[in-house]
């Protein structure tokens, strides 16, 4: 059952971020492929970890892949700003 | 199925490699190198499961405190777009 559902999650988690992937190369300019990046990859690496949380046998396994989670989540938030603020400073348009 | 989630993984982040070839500026660079923050560690974080070695896992909790650190980095210092660009 635990296998089950571990395995659900980390395919739905490989799929989200096979999303992200796909929209860094396709979507046109800089500011959509970020909107497209940080909130695809973030569910993508949540749900993943969901998935090994499941599998995993100690607490402190539990509480790294947990910690590996925020500082994901952290990681996209302040880069999305941090970069599309330096985009705009550099003169990209949005909207185009 | 562990094995397989983690090669499919690293073939994302090896695709994204194009965007980064592509460009055109700087900052569509960083976006691929926020990608690795994300994919990157789920990758390594499947692989850690797979292998059954925890010290990977340390792996992945430095790669995503780096990763937190680069875009702020390049949005404080950064380089500008015709130092080093190299894809004139």
């Amino acid at each position: 059952m635990t296998s089950v559902a571990s395995a659900a999650l980390l395919g739905v988690g490989a799929a989200f971020l096979l999303t992200g992937t796909i929209a860094l190369l396709r979507f046109p300019d800089v500011f959509t492929r970020l909107h497209a990046l940080t909130k695809a990859d973030n569910l993508g690496v949540g749900l993943i970890v969901a998935g090994l949380i499941l599998r995993a046998e100690s607490p402190a396994t539990v509480g790294k892949l947990v910690a590996v989670w925020l500082l994901v989540l952290l990681a996209s938030a302040t880069g999305a700003y941090a970069i599309a603020a330096r985009a705009l400073r550099e003169g990209r348009q949005w909207p185009r | 199925m562990l094995w397989t989630l983690a090669v499919f993984l690293l073939v994302n982040v090896l695709v994204v490699l194009l965007r980064v070839v592509r460009g055109p500026t700087a900052s569509d660079r960083m976006v691929a190198a926020l990608l690795f923050g994300t994919t990157g560690v789920a990758f390594v974080l499947v692989l850690a499961e797979a292998l059954g070695s925890p010290a990977v896992r340390d792996v992945a909790l430095v790669l995503a405190v780096l990763a937190a650190l680069v875009p702020v980095v390049f949005a404080r210092v950064g380089w500008s777009e015709d130092s080093g660009g190299g894809d004139s």
